[in-house]
């Protein structure tokens, strides 16, 4: 009976973005033909230029809106998307371009090209959800394939993500990494940052760079004024929190208060 | 059977490993990792954190290196033995769909017995209260009574007491008093080096015969403990226990809740280093494939889905989230358990990205009250 029911379809999209999250989705490797046996890969031009016409179940949106061009392709993407999900830091804050947001985007077009006057691009780098509605904002730089996985698991079983919320501390401690702000003075942005990535950097040795966002109560003064004990400047300060997730408002309020 | 306090010299130790190794033991214990002591399989001598101790703060863990060949002369670092006992992350089960139902797949678990080596008299106590939580009462945890009933504890004594220590406040040390098998006390002492010790259980009498040893002189029974009564005036905190609990419920309302909610980052990085704490959430998964599987891992009450209830959390603030952390490990969860949930180890106060200090809060609250 399944195999006479018609399988969702999946939709990937790019706008402003390395493509890194989406290549999350061929680098499932070992799962990637259970994907392809559950959804009708529909539109994923990184994988094949087959594409077939809207609408689709589901639409996974990689990148950020910094065209005019762009912010008029997302309302259409989302009209012929019945679930619309977020992939990776730049489709839901901005990502590392919405630097443009603290600068003068006229004049780097003007040191960067030959003809600037060819260049239409927007004055903000934004997130989808400034756009069109959003069903599930899936955080990373690039997204986690087990949390991409789990959100395409979940959409097809019908039931709500579990994509934890809390600090990315709670990963360091399960898997047993020492702490490295209070072992070696190190400033780490894990406190303050949503986990997923399984805490990768501090196994490391080195801080997070708060690559998934601002958790869910995110007390950024609290930890800003522990740096300060440690000898981080200003400077310093404003850049940790201006990176991959620099629009991000718990983060963006952050490195203002350093400016 | 050795009834009275016996001697171990140095060697011996590796004699106790390999007698432990010999009786199918897994032998875990401390060791230098990523520039702190942690819990590790220990195979050698040399796996110990040989000659290092520790300097302790709110919010800072250095080791430093002791000037002599000491083997336990450090304190408690950021692991605890929880997390053998109760691990942070552990499968219950997994379930497939089939012909309309499901079909459950149980693992029997191939759980290793683990002998703890270097186990504190702070961590006993704990060892003890989750005893207490998972085993005491009408439901009991298999899978924490699986792996306790397997554990065989060599206890040592502190010598010295860390800076975020405060065991003596809580009773809970520096000496060792109940819960292990055999229990040491280091000692250094010109040229000489070797442990003091005590049986605790049938079980140590029997692997202690099997390794040399000899019963222990008045004078070296007094050097060891002229050596824990250094740690007893070493600590570097003090709790005051006494109406504790009464003046808590008192301050559900203190200013200071708020003053330490400026502060505090709701990381949930005390209630993972804590040894006693133990709530953990239960989440299933579903893969594309079609399999379900139940996990268990440690949660945090610092985190809002950990009282999400129907319609949204209960706990949004830090300031709740904070007073709840702190009203259950020193309040409620004597009405709870019959017994503190702190055992003075002061873990939370080191591991606390920014230093935030229960002992600190308690005395705030108190001096406003008294």
């Amino acid at each position: 009976m399944p195999s006479k029911q018609r399988k969702p379809t999946l939709a990937v999209w790019k706008f402003a973005s390395c493509d890194g999250c989406q290549l999350s989705l061929l680098d499932c490797e070992d799962e990637l033909l259970q994907v392809a046996g559950a959804v009708q890969i529909a539109n994923f031009l990184e994988a094949s230029s087959a594409v077939q016409p809207g609408p689709y179940d589901l639409s996974l949106v990689e990148g950020s809106i910094t065209t005019p061009h762009d912010a008029e392709r997302i309302q259409a993407i989302r009209k012929s998307s019945r679930f619309l999900v977020t992939i990776g830091a730049c489709a839901t804050a901005g990502g590392i371009q919405a630097l443009r947001n603290f600068a003068d985007v006229e004049e780097f077009t003007r040191i960067v090209y030959a003809k600037p006057e060819y260049i239409k691009t927007l004055k903000h780098s934004t997130p989808i959800s400034e756009h069109v509605k959003v069903d599930f904002e899936l955080r990373g730089c690039p997204i986690n394939k087990g949390q991409l996985l789990e959100v395409i698991s979940a959409f097809l079983h019908k039931r709500r993500p579990n994509i934890p919320q809390h600090s990315v501390c709670l990963e360091c401690k399960a898997r047993g990494t020492v702490c490295v702000m209070v072992a070696q003075g190190t400033p780490c942005l894990g406190p303050v940052t949503q986990a997923g990535c399984g805490a990768i950097c501090p196994a490391y040795q080195r801080g997070c760079y708060g690559c998934f966002g601002p958790q869910e109560n995110p007390n950024t003064v609290a930890l800003s004024a522990w740096w300060t004990l440690l000898g981080l400047d200003e400077a310093a300060q404003q850049r940790a929190f201006r990176t991959y997730n620099a629009g991000a408002k718990a983060f963006s309020k952050e490195a203002e208060r350093h400016g | 059977m050795q009834k009275g306090p016996f001697v171990l010299e140095r060697s011996g130790l590796l004699q106790l490993l390999q007698a432990l190794k010999a009786k199918g033991y897994l032998t875990l214990g401390p060791t230098v990792r990523e520039g702190a002591i942690v819990y590790d399989q220990l195979s050698r001598l040399e796996d110990l954190p040989i000659g290092y101790t520790d300097h302790q703060e709110g919010g800072t863990y250095r080791l430093r290196r002791r000037g002599d060949e000491a083997l336990f002369g450090y304190n408690v670092g950021p692991h605890s033995w929880k997390r053998f006992l109760h691990p942070p992350i552990l499968r219950l089960f997994r379930a497939r769909k089939i012909n309309g139902g499901f079909e459950f797949e149980h693992e029997a678990e191939a759980l290793p017995n683990y002998a703890f080596i270097g186990v504190r008299a702070c961590e006993l106590l704990a060892i003890r209260v989750q005893d207490q939580v998972f085993l005491g009462g009408a439901y009991q945890d298999p899978h924490y009574k699986a792996r306790r009933e397997r554990v065989f504890i060599v206890a040592v004594n502190c010598t010295q007491a860390g800076n975020t220590c405060f065991c003596a406040s809580v009773q809970s040390g520096p000496k060792a008093q109940a819960g292990f098998d055999l229990a040491l006390t280091e000692v250094l002492e010109g040229d000489r080096h070797y442990f003091v010790g005590e049986v605790g259980s049938e079980r140590g009498a029997e692997v202690l015969g099997e390794i040399p040893h000899r019963a222990a002189l008045p004078s070296e029974v007094a050097q060891a403990e002229a050596k824990v009564a250094q740690a007893t005036r070493q600590m570097g905190r003090s709790l005051a226990t006494e109406g504790l609990k009464e003046m808590l419920y008192q301050n559900l309302e203190h200013p200071r809740w708020e003053q330490v909610a400026a502060r505090c980052l709701s990381c949930g990085n005390c209630t993972q280093v804590c040894p006693t704490c133990f709530c953990t959430s239960v989440e299933d998964h579903t893969d594309l494939s079609g399999v379900a599987e139940r996990t268990r891992r440690w949660d945090s009450c610092f985190t809002a889905d950990f009282s999400y209830l129907h319609g949204g959390s209960v706990r949004v603030s830090t300031k709740a989230r904070y007073r709840q952390w702190l009203t259950h490990k020193l309040a409620t969860w004597q009405d709870q358990f019959g017994m503190l949930g702190c055992v003075g180890c002061g873990r939370c106060i080191t591991w606390c990205p920014v230093g935030i200090d229960l002992t600190e809060e308690v005395a705030a609250m108190r001096g406003a009250h008294v």
